[in-house]
Order: structure tokens, then C-alpha cells, then sequence
């Protein structure tokens, strides 16, 4: 591949802004890691709600920047062709940047309104993970409208599909639209919470975990050159057993919100079997990966794959079975066992993916304009790349670490012993348990801060380094299938 | 109709299974063929399965359903008690008692538990509490922070005030003057009429139905 296509340059922007989103979200982590330690710290200023939902928001908003981008990215390539609608595509991502900037502003300088409806349409929604005020959701809805036209457009145009772009079509369809199933106001919160649920819990058990398949599928076939027979009988695959375990095992989350009794049943079931697709791409990507004796030129975004594939299962797979039965859940549901997870689950299942794509995006700019050498290869490869990596995954495993051990003092104490009132909060939030818990997490938070400086640098620096070609094995293009 | 969630898990998975054999029919296990059909059967059973339940569970979760009271429960004494059949705690809506100094009719209660909604929203009150037990774990849980006794105990005698609710109400209008503990609730601003329905609120939500959680609420295991 000599030039690069328009949206492929889209693609550039748009990780662009998530890593800087990235650095933000872990700003205002620490903020919150350092409350939880000092109280007074930035009190009636940046409260801990407020930095906390900079920081949840920054987290989803970024997540979703680099999936449209792995998207912008592959799908010229898979199709061998410039996507239909790229002037828009650059429009629409001009208007979603600075939408966010708005948002951003607006929580942190006017943070609160009256309540009243107008606060919902122009300040915040006060719902966890989509608080965006509703101008806002409109401004995303009609972005994520622009990316799907794109998708269905380009494919028409080329007048070919392949298996993933079919999963990618009816998945984007799922993952925007269950964004309207969060836009609306109720005064009932167990309708509120019902619907709430449908976002947050079809977007990352279902729907992203479906996206990230298919970008995963690219990630195999461009480091590894892994058939793309194999690779799309894989995604069915896992698209099979994520929806087969997912939809229902929403259930998880319908135990104590006013809904029957059966959701404990039909939740905790399903929800238990929801590890088994992860441990179905983890058996993929070693599979790929044994059969190529980890030959590949771009050495970082490879490792990156094989974090996704771990984590994925560790944090989603068995963080979440942890506390997913109904009769563990009444005593660990709300406390910090939650974050435990949601922490790990992220970073495995997500930040991993968005890394791994953009090394590979890394990967192909810089090795334009080297000269082909005999007998070399130019791999992708650095010192500071390894460093980044092994400390982000040092730091994420030990906050992970110090909220479940937080969590489990809470499940003890508040719940289980204290019957949970507030004063029970209290005594838990207290006990040298928790407390120790809350400086190893700010302390393994500060360690992970230091480590995303670290892949901002190597991001900026990186560049292949010539190898000899029996060393490396021959990197394979993402084939366009064969009609 | 009361629907079982093991005949519900039985049939769901069944027909998936059922209908990827019956139109893959010649389909080695191995062909992409095979996992494609899979993959649309369970994507959109599923689905169904979803979308039906959803509609059963409208009945519960309505105001006025099975599990989730009207508004006007605000003129009703509220209490958690253990049932017995159960294993487990669920609450017990009692005779009329006032609230705020009078009973309220159907339309200023529905009135009052909307603003109460609007204004937890518009403060971003899930962003350090939980309710229902989702939200953020930086304060406590408010699912059934109406039964609390720490109002009685505490906060009464230090605001002042002789009614319980009128007690929370004057707490929550300022915080942050009188702090639990180290960790103090911010001055949100809200005004004498926002406190009132986040007070409102926090009652209505108390006498939700919710199948147990939190368990033996105010009562510790110690005693
Ligand atoms: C990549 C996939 C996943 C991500 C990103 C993720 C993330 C999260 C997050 C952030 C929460 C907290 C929600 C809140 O703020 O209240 C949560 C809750 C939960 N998750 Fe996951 N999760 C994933 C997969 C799973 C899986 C596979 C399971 C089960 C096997 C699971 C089980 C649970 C349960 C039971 C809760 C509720 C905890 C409570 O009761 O407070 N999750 N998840
Ligand atoms: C320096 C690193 C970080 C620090 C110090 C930090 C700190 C925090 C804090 C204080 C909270 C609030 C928890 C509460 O309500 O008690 C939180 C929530 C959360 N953070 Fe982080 N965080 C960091 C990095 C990350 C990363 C990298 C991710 C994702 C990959 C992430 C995802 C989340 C999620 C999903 C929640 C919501 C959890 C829930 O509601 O259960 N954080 N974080
Ligand atoms: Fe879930």
C-alpha cells in the first residue's frame, strides 16, 4: 500500500483526540483517587462527582473516537476503495470535537443546574456514563448516523461485503441505536435504571465486544496474515456465544431495581456463561499466534492484541463472574467490587483493543519512504513501547488489586455485617482495610499515569527498526477476499 | 401469567439450537456457513426473548405495578421488614401519616416526585451515591436512605428540627455545615422546594420492591 486513502487520514484525527482524552481520563482519576484519600482536596471546586464523571465520560468518548477510527481505518482497505461520504465524515468529526470541548467546559465551570428539565437538555443528564446533556446526544447521534452511512454507503459503492462487514453493519446498527434507549427522562428510576441499562450493559457486553471482534479480525490478519477464512468462522463464532450470552445476561443488572424475581434466575444464568466467548478469543489469538511463531513487524501492537485477549477474559471473564450470581451480587452490588472489575474489564477488553490499532496505524506511516532493502524487514520496535506496556498492565492489575480488596471490606462490612446504612458506609469507608486499599490504589494510579507518558513519547518517537528477513516473518496485507 | 426463568433459559437456548441446525442443514461444523446461521439465530431469539420479558416486566416496574408504588406512597408510614416465606427483607407500606404536614392528592405527589427526579439528576447525585446500588461508591447507598436511622439519631437533634423529613430537608439544603465525618457532601444549592422533593424522593424509592437488596437493612448481624 503506497498512499494512504482519505479516510485513512480521518482515522489519524480521530486517535488523535482519544489519546489526549486518554491523558484527561487519567487526570481526573487521580483527582478522584486522591479524595478518596483526602477529602478536602479540591472540595467546592472539583468535587469528586464532577471529576468523576470527567472521568467515566472521557473514558466512553474516547473508546468510541478510536473504534469509528480502527473503522475509518481497515474499511478502504478491506474494500479496496475511499469511503463514499469523507467530506462529511471530516464534518461530522470536526462538529464531535467540538461538542466535546463544549461538554467538557460546561461540566467543569457550571457543573450543576436547577432541576428542571432545561438542565437535562443543556448541563447534564445526572445518569452515570451518559450524563452528556441532550443537545449533545443529538449532536452524537447525528455523528454516529454520518459513520454508519459511510460504512453501508462505501459497501454498496464497492458492490461487495465481506462476512465482517456484514457483523459490522447489523453491529453499528445495535451499538447507535441503543444510544436512544438513554436520551430519554422518566421520573420512575427502576424504568430509568431499566433502560439506562440497555446502553451501558448491550454497549460493553455485547455490542463493542462484538466491534472489537471485528476489528481484532484486521488486527490478525494484517500482523499475523491469519486466513481470512479462519478468521471470519472465529467471528461468527464469537458473535454466537457474545449474543447468546449478552442479551439475557443483562438480566445481571435487573436483581434489585424493582424488576421480577425471574431476572435473578434468567440474569445469573446467562451472565455466567458470558466468560465462555472470551475464552474463545483468547484459544484464537494464541492459535494465530503459535502458528506464526510471533513473527511479525510491529512488534507492539502484536503485544497489545495478546493484552486484549487476556485481559478481556480476566477482567470482563472473571471479574465479572465474580460477583455476577444473584446471591453474591446482594452483598457486593454498589461497592467498590464494581470498579475492581470496571476497571480491568476497560482497559482489557477496550484500551487494549483502541493500542493495538494504533500501533498498526503507527506501524504503516512511519515505514513510508524506507527503502526497501534484500533481505531486510523493518519491524516496528522500541525500548519504551515494552516499558509503557509492562507498566500500564502493572498499573491497572494493582488498582484492580487494592478495589478489590476495598470492595471485599465493603461486601463485609457494610453489607453483609453492617446492614448497609449509613453509618455502615461509614464504618467500612473506615476500617484500615479500606483505607490502605485507597493509598495502594493512588499509588498504582500515579504508576500508571507515568507509564501513558511513557507510550506518549514512544507514540511520538517510535519507528521501525530494519531486521533480517528470516527473523520476521513476511507481513501480510488485509486481503481483500477472493470474489 | 408468571413467567419461570428456567423455562425461559431452557426455551431460549433451545430454539437458537434448534433453528442453526435446521438451516444449516448440510453445513459441516466447521464451515463459516454453520457459525453465521448461529450467530443470526442467537442474536435475534435473544432479542426476542428480550423484548417479550421487557413487556412483563413493564408490569412490575410502572408506578403502580406490582413492585414499584405511586407517588402518593409518600402518605404512607414505610418500613423494611423481614418475610419470612422469603429469606428476606422487603417493605411494608403502612397506614396514612403526614408528610411535610399534610396528606398530599395524587397530583402534587406525582408533581413533587418529578421535581425530586429532575433535581437528583440535575445535581449528579449518582456520581458519588448510589441508588438501587448503582452509581458511584463515594457515598452512601440511598436505596432505602429514608429508613435510615441516623436521621432520628442524629440528625434530627443537630438541625434542629421535629419532623423527619423537615430534618432532612434542612440537611440536605446545607451539607456541608454539618459534616458526618471526614468525607463532607458538597453544597449542592438546592432551594427549600428541591429539598423537599429529593426528600419526597428518597421515600417513594424506599418502598420499591426490590427483591431484598440492601439485606437486613439497619439491622446489624452483631446484635
Ligand atoms: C468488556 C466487558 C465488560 C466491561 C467493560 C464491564 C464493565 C462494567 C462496569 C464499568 C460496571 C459498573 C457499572 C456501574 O457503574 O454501576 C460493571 C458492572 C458489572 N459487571 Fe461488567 N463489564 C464487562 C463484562 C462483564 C461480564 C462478562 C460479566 C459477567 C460475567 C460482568 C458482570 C458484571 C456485574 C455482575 C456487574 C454489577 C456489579 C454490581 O452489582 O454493582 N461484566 N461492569
Ligand atoms: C490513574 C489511573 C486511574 C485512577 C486513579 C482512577 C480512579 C477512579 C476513581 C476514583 C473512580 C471512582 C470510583 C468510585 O465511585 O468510587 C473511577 C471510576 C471508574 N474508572 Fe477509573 N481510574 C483510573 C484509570 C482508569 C482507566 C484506565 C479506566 C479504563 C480503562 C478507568 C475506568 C473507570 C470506570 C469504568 C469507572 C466507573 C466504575 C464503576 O462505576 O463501577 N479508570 N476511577
Ligand atoms: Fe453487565
Amino acid at each position: 500500500m503506497d498512499k494512504l486513502y482519505e479516510s485513512q487520514k480521518l482515522a489519524i484525527w480521530y486517535f488523535a483526540v482519544a489519546i489526549v482524552l486518554f491523558g484527561a481520563q487519567i487526570l481526573f482519576g487521580l483527582v478522584g483517587a486522591i479524595q478518596f484519600v483526602n477529602p478536602d482536596f479540591l472540595f467546592g471546586v472539583l468535587d469528586f462527582s464532577i471529576g468523576r464523571m470527567l472521568h467515566i465520560n472521557a473514558l466512553v468518548v474516547w473508546l468510541l473516537l478510536g473504534f469509528i477510527g480502527a473503522i475509518y481505518w481497515f474499511l478502504p482497505q478491506e474494500l479496496n476503495r475511499e469511503v463514499v461520504g469523507i467530506k462529511l465524515g471530516k464534518l461530522a468529526f470536526i462538529i464531535l470535537v467540538a461538542a466535546v470541548a463544549v461538554v467538557v467546559l460546561v461540566y467543569l465551570f457550571v457543573q450543576i443546574g436547577p432541576g428542571d428539565i432545561k438542565t437535562l437538555w443543556f448541563i447534564t443528564e445526572g445518569r452515570e456514563y451518559i450524563e452528556a446533556p441532550r443537545w449533545a446526544d443529538l449532536g452524537i447521534v447525528a455523528v454516529a448516523l454520518v459513520v454508519f452511512y459511510n460504512v453501508v454507503a462505501t459497501v454498496l459503492a464497492a458492490k461487495k461485503i465481506t462476512g465482517i462487514l456484514g457483523v459490522l453493519i447489523v453491529d453499528l446498527g445495535a451499538l447507535f441505536g441503543l444510544y436512544l434507549a438513554g436520551m430519554f427522562y422518566t421520573p420512575n428510576i427502576s424504568v430509568d435504571q431499566f433502560y439506562w441499562w440497555w446502553v451501558v450493559h448491550l454497549w460493553v457486553e455485547a455490542t463493542w465486544e462484538v466491534l472489537i471482534g471485528v476489528i481484532n479480525a484486521w488486527a490478525l490478519m494484517y500482523l499475523l496474515g491469519s486466513p481470512r477464512r479462519l478468521v471470519e468462522t472465529w467471528l461468527y463464532i464469537e458473535v454466537f456465544l457474545v449474543f447468546g450470552t449478552g442479551i439475557l445476561g443483562l438480566g445481571h443488572h435487573y436483581f434489585w431495581i424493582g424488576t421480577p424475581e425471574y431476572w435473578l434466575g434468567i440474569g445469573g444464568f446467562f451472565s455466567a456463561m458470558e466468560p465462555i466467548p472470551l475464552v474463545a478469543m483468547i484459544i484464537h489469538a494464541i492459535y494465530d499466534a503459535g502458528m506464526h511463531k510471533l513473527k511479525t513487524v510491529n512488534r507492539p501492537a502484536l503485544f497489545w492484541l495478546f493484552a486484549n485477549a487476556f485481559g478481556n477474559f480476566l477482567g470482563a471473564g472473571v471479574w465479572g463472574f465474580m460477583q455476577t450470581l444473584p446471591q453474591i451480587n446482594l452483598y457486593s452490588h454498589g461497592t467498590q467490587m464494581a470498579a475492581s472489575h470496571g476497571h480491568l474489564a476497560f482497559f482489557g477488553a477496550y484500551v487494549a483493543a483502541n493500542l493495538t490499532i494504533l500501533y498498526i496505524i503507527i506501524g504503516e506511516l512511519r515505514k513510508r519512504g524506507l527503502t526497501p532493502q534484500k533481505g531486510i524487514l523493518y519491524v516496528l520496535d522500541s525500548k519504551a513501547w515494552r516499558y509503557a506496556y509492562v507498566g500500564m498492565i502493572i498499573g491497572i492489575i494493582g488498582m484492580t488489586a487494592a478495589l478489590l480488596v476495598a470492595g471485599f471490606t465493603q461486601t463485609l462490612q457494610e453489607r453483609a455485617i453492617g446492614g448497609s446504612t449509613w453509618q455502615a458506609y461509614i464504618n467500612a469507608q473506615e476500617h484500615p482495610w479500606f483505607k490502605e486499599a485507597m493509598l495502594w490504589r493512588l499509588g498504582f494510579g500515579i504508576f500508571f499515569f507515568v507509564a501513558y507518558l511513557i507510550l506518549i513519547y514512544d507514540i511520538l518517537t517510535i519507528k521501525p527498526v530494519p531486521v533480517k528477513e528470516e527473523e520476521v516473518e513476511a507481513e501480510a496485507e488485509v486481503i481483500p477476499e477472493k470474489a | 401469567m408468571k413467567i419461570g426463568w428456567l423455562e425461559v433459559t431452557v426455551a431460549s437456548i433451545f430454539i437458537v439450537v434448534f433453528l442453526t441446525l435446521i438451516f444449516s442443514r448440510g453445513a459441516h461444523w466447521l464451515e463459516p456457513r454453520f457459525w453465521k446461521k448461529a450467530a443470526i439465530f442467537s442474536g435475534i431469539i435473544m432479542s426476542i426473548f428480550l423484548i417479550f420479558l421487557t413487556f412483563d416486566t413493564h408490569r412490575y416496574i410502572n408506578m403502580g405495578g406490582v413492585n414499584v408504588p405511586e407517588p402518593d406512597v409518600i402518605n404512607n408510614k414505610i418500613s423494611y421488614v423481614l418475610d419470612p416465606a422469603k429469606g428476606y427483607y422487603v417493605p411494608k407500606i403502612g397506614e396514612q401519616e403526614e408528610f411535610f404536614g399534610k396528606i398530599w392528592s395524587k397530583e402534587e405527589a406525582a408533581a413533587l416526585i418529578d421535581k425530586g427526579k429532575l433535581t437528583i439528576q440535575s445535581r449528579n447525585c449518582m456520581d458519588c451515591h448510589t441508588l438501587l446500588g448503582n452509581g458511584a461508591y463515594y457515598a452512601p447507598d440511598l436505596t432505602k436512605a429514608w429508613l435510615d436511622p441516623k436521621w432520628e439519631q442524629l440528625i434530627m437533634p443537630v438541625v434542629n428540627k421535629p419532623t423527619k423529613e423537615e430534618a432532612m430537608a434542612a440537611w440536605l439544603q446545607n451539607p456541608d455545615k454539618y459534616p458526618t465525618w471526614t468525607r463532607k457532601m458538597p453544597n449542592l444549592k438546592l432551594t427549600e422546594e428541591e429539598a423537599k422533593a429529593v426528600v419526597a424522593y428518597l421515600k417513594y424509592m424506599s418502598a420499591i420492591y426490590t427483591n431484598g437488596f440492601p439485606d437486613h437493612f439497619g439491622v446489624t448481624a452483631k446484635q
